[in-house]
Order: C-alpha cells, then structure tokens, then sequence
C-alpha cells in the first residue's frame, strides 16, 4: 500500500515534466520565430538579438527548454505581449474565478448527476429510469456554449432576471458573497454543469444497478433492513468510484470553462485564454495551459490516491 | 380447435425463425436488432436526411451563402423568402445552415476517423507487442491524458493559428489517445485466447496473427468507441470555430454562425440561437446510433 502510493506519486513527476514539455513546445510549433512571442513585432533589431541571446533562443532546444523550466518552477511564466505584465498576476485572479465556476457547476453537476443517476439505478426501466437517461444523454451531447446562449436568450434578454455577463454589477471583477455577486454566477454554472450532470447520472446509475444485483443486497434485504439502510450500504459501495468519476470532471471543468466564459464573459482562465488567442499572446496561453494541466495532474494524483484510501478492496502493492 | 393449430403452428414457425437467425451471420443479427430498436432507427433516419441535405445543398438551397445585403440583416425567422431569417449580414440563414453543415460534419468525423486509424494502429501495436514497445507507447499516451480534452485542443490550434487544417490537426490529436487506451485493452484481452496460441503453435507469423485474429476481434469495439466520439468531436470541432480557432469567417460553418450571430441575441435571439440547435440535433443523434449499436453488437463498456 505504502509503496503504491508512493510509486504513483512518483509517477506523477514524469507526468509533470512531459506536461511541461508539451507546454514548452507549443511556442516552438507556432508559426513563425519563437522571439515573436516574446518581443513586439515592431522592435529594433538589435533589441530582438539582445533578446533572443538573453532568452537563450540561441542555443539547443533542450538547453532552452531547461532554462524555461527553471524559471517556471520559480513562478516566472515570462510577460504578455499585450499588456507587459507578468503573465502571472493576471492569471492569479483568473485561476480564483474559474475556481470558483467550477466548484459551483461541479458541486451541481454531482447533485443532480447523483439524484439523478441514484434514482435511475435503483428504479431501472422505470419511467424515472427513461427520462434521466434521456437527460443524460441530452447533458452529454448539448453544445453547452449553445446552451448558454440560450440560457441568455431566455433569463436575461427575454424575463430580464439575471445578468447575461461578467461576475459582478457594472463589470467588477471583486468578487463578493452578496446576491449582486451571486446571480452573475447562476447562468454560466447551470450551463457549466450540464456535462458533469450528464456523465455522472450515467455513472451512478451504472454502479448502483450493478450493486443492487449484488447478492449481500439480497442478504440484506433477507434479514429485514428497510430502504434506508440498504440505501447506506449501496452508498459506501458506490463512493469510490462516483468520487472518482467526480474529481475527474472538476478537472475537466477548469480546463473546459473556455468556451462558456467566453459566452458570460466571465473573468477566468478562459476569457484569459480567448484574447490570448485574438491577440497571439503566446505567454500567456502557454502560462494559461501550463497552469491548468498541472491543476488537472495534481487532481488526477489526488483522486487515485483517495480513492485508494477510501476503498479497501483496492489492493495495490 | 383451428385457433390451437393455427397458434402452434405460428410457434413452430417462430422457432423455426430463430433457429434461421441463429445460423446467421453476426452482421445479420446486429442488422435485426437495430431493426427492433426504434430510437436507433429515427436516429439513423434524422441524420441520413441530413447528411443528404447537406450533401445536396447547393440544389436545394434557396440563397448564395456568401450573399449579403445591408437592407435585410437580421430577419426574423419567417420573413417570406427567408424561412429561417438572415444574418448579421443579411444572408440567409438556411441556406447558411445548409452549407454550414459540410464543414460541421467534415469536422466532426475527419478527426475521429484520422485518430481511428492511427490509435488502432498503435493501440494494437503496444496489446500485442507488449513489453517496451507497450511501455513506449503507453506512456506517451498517458501524456496527452494529463491535458482536459478541450483545453489541449485549444492549445495547439490556439499556438498553430486559426484555420480548418490545424484544427482537424488539434482534434484528431485530441481523439488519438483514448483510442490506444481501448484498442490496447482489446488487444491484450484477446492475445492470450486460446485460438491465438493454436495459430502461433501452427507457425503463423505476429503480423498474420494480427490481420487474421486479433483485427477481427478487436475492430468493433475500438469502432463503437470512435462512434461516440464523433458527437464530442463534433462539439468540439464547432466550439474551436466559435472561439474564432476552427473556420474563419466568410465560411460557413455552425459553430462559427453561432459566433457570428451571438452579438445577435438582443436583436434576434431565436435566428442567433439556431445554428446551435443543429449541432445539438446532429451531436444526440449520433451519440444515440452510437448507443444502439453498441448495444446491438453486444460491445461492453
């Protein structure tokens, strides 16, 4: 046990520097010199080779890619084009906004992908049963921009309930726990957590029918327990896996928030990561994507290793 | 006395139907089966009818898809003339759709398709080599695990720069990894049956093996997979052009529509929200043929 856990957090380091590795290389697959990304299109000559020698774009791939690691690991993800700020300070605050979209579509997602998929399963063929599959599927294959869009159509342009854009009153993006606050957060969580909803209804639903074909069900339900404490059971059978499938999807989430923050202009990585694209920020969407994909493999070493804590049946050794 | 005979007669014939259908091919039997199953079938139909829509959309468009007018932008849906309304830039927004939907669905199936063949090929490749070549192959794979699905499509059309090839680049990138995982599980379940050591013990060589055995074997499962991957793939495709990544404008294409047409919301929300729906409808129906097929050909997972 001891050991796998360490084996896998070990493994994780490779995983790591491959990940930054891709990242490094998406500067060196654009079109175009390398130093574009770093100076303005329109500076001097000289200037552009004072760069490129201070950079280190001069010397061996592997040499630069090693100089750029080693700056990212002190927390130096170089200067937007755009705006000459570190690419850092903006994308602390844009981390802490889609954190926060994330962990409220995610947080619904499950909620309803549970109730959902939890009803489902245990009433299979049901009518109950039909129609969350149906939501499921519906979940998976909507376009959530679309949805989104739609969502503003009806709330906001249509009954003029809830704002259509950004995260707080008049485009301030200081976020406080106040409803003027809150209602910016309704529309692009809902539209958010339609995918995790979809995939995690059609997992529960899955593990639940399976275990309810289970024979210590039937033991169970022999010896006189009533729904509620078969439900208990099912529920402790179930968590390690539905967790699983949970942490994934919050993974997912930060990195595809993209395009539904660039649908409620929602301050985070995504809107971050779409004028990076508009204005060939090179930085800062390598920085963006760096960023997230490390988010994505700590969560992804997390729930392994929860999820081996939480259940004793996985022997790993 | 008659309806007894008549009954066990029909029962005869009922099994003697059965037992026909048993000695059938496998293909005939999967064929009955979707045949039973009327969701798989509507399904099938909705897209066939709009594979052939867009197939033939220059006969059976109304409009020039790149015509514009200043004096009729932004129609509402049933202006006569204009079915489905106009554009931003006054061209008609069915023929659009009609047009769109070539790019929307070449986008959606190409790259599966690419990652289809190339995940087989190195999925069976690493399931039935195993050892490094599995190692290599494997590992880099988990790689390309470590980015969401969205945010790595993102990033190397985002750093390759806009434009239909290195999206359909980005994508089938995107699809190729998942695809190893499957054909690699596949292979290696079916590597060590019994009829593959006889045709070992009998002399046959690993790449013979492979073409006579382990293809068959492992084709349909790693194909149900691919299909469910087209409606992602698809969603996908359509949110690159809608971040400005995939097609550019003046082409037409639904998810670029959909951007286009977003400034449109507060004008004419129905007509801006209408390319969306296509997607929608195209990406269920595929999810759902996916669905009916898997189970019709009894693939599980």
């Amino acid at each position: 046990m001891f050991f796998y856990l360490l084996r896998r957090v070990l493994y994780a380091i490779p995983i790591a520097l491959a990940v930054g590795f891709v990242c490094f290389m998406l500067v060196q697959i654009a079109p175009g010199d390398p130093i574009n990304a770093i100076v303005p299109a329109d500076a001097p000559a000289d200037v552009v080779e004072q760069v490129r020698r201070d950079y280190g774009l001069d010397k061996p791939l592997a040499v630069q890619f090693a100089i750029w690691l080693s700056k990212v690991v002190q927390g130096d993800l170089g200067r937007s084009l755009a705006t000459g700020r570190p690419v850092w300070d903006d994308l602390r605050s844009a981390i802490g906004n889609t954190l926060m979209l994330a962990a409220f579509a995610s947080g619904l997602g499950f909620i309803m992908g549970t109730i959902l998929g939890g009803l489902a399963g245990t009433f299979r063929g049901s009518i109950i049963d039909r129609a969350a599959v149906t939501t499921a599927v519906a979940g998976v294959s909507v376009p959530h921009y679309w949805l989104g869009m739609v969502l503003v159509v009806v709330f906001s342009v249509q009954w003029n309930m809830l704002p259509a854009m950004g995260a707080g009153p008049g485009g301030s993006e200081d976020w406080a726990w106040n409803w003027e606050h809150m209602q910016h957060l309704v529309l692009p969580s809902i539209t958010l957590a339609v995918i995790p909803m979809g995939i995690v209804t059609r997992t529960v639903r899955g593990i639940v029918a399976e275990i309810m074909n289970q024979e210590f069900v039937t033991a169970l339900r022999g010896k006189g327990l009533g729904g509620w404490g078969v439900f208990l059971h099912v529920v402790k059978n179930a968590a390690p896996n539905v967790l699983a499938v949970m942490g994934l999807q919050l993974g997912y989430l930060m990195g595809g928030s993209i395009l539904v923050e660039t649908v409620f202009s929602w301050p985070g990585t995504g809107l971050l990561l779409n004028s990076a694209i508009f204005q060939r920020d090179l930085p800062v969407l390598q920085g963006t994507i760096l960023v997230l994909a490390m988010f994505f493999v700590t969560l992804n070493l997390c729930v392994d290793l929860i999820q081996t804590g939480l259940d004793p049946r996985i022997k790993r050794g | 006395m008659s309806t007894a005979t008549t009954a066990a007669a029909a029962e005869l014939a009922v099994q003697a139907r059965q037992a026909a259908a048993a000695s059938d091919g496998y293909w005939k039997g999967v064929l009955r089966r979707v045949s039973r199953d009327p969701m798989t079938i509507f399904c099938t139909a909705v897209l066939v009818i709009m594979f052939l829509a867009i197939l033939f959309a220059p006969l059976i468009a109304p409009h020039d898809p790149y015509q514009g007018s200043m004096i009729r932008r932004l129609r509402a849906i049933g202006t006569p003339n204009y079915p489905l309304g106009t554009d931003e830039l006054g061209r008609d927004i069915l023929t659009r759709l009609l047009y769109g939907g070539r790019l929307s669905w070449f986008m959606g199936i190409v790259p599966v398709l690419i990652a289809f063949s190339v995940g087989t090929m190195l999925g069976v490749t690493a399931g039935f080599m195993g050892g490094r070549v599995n190692m290599l192959i494997m590992r880099v794979t988990d790689i390309f695990y470590a980015f969401p699905s969205v945010l790595l499509a993102v990033a190397i059309s985002g750093a390759l720069g806009a434009g239909i090839m290195n999206a359909i680049l980005a994508l089938s990138l995107v699809f190729v990894p998942p695809i190893i995982r499957v054909a690699e599980s596949v292979t290696q379940g079916v590597r060590n049956l019994d009829f593959v050591d006889a045709a070992r013990a009998s002399g046959a060589s690993g790449l013979t093996i492979v073409r006579v055995h382990v293809l068959g074997n492992v084709l349909g499962p790693i194909f149900i997979y691919a299909t469910s991957q087209v409606s992602v793939c698809m969603i996908l495709a359509s949110g690159l052009s809608f971040l400005g990544l995939g097609t550019r404008p003046p082409e037409a294409e639904w998810g670029l529509m959909l951007n286009t047409l977003r400034t449109a919301i507060y004008v004419q929300p129905w007509v801006a929200v209408l390319p969306g729906v296509c997607i929608f409808v195209t990406s269920i129906c595929f999810n759902l043929v996916s669905d009916g097929l898997r189970q019709a050909m009894d693939v599980k997972g």
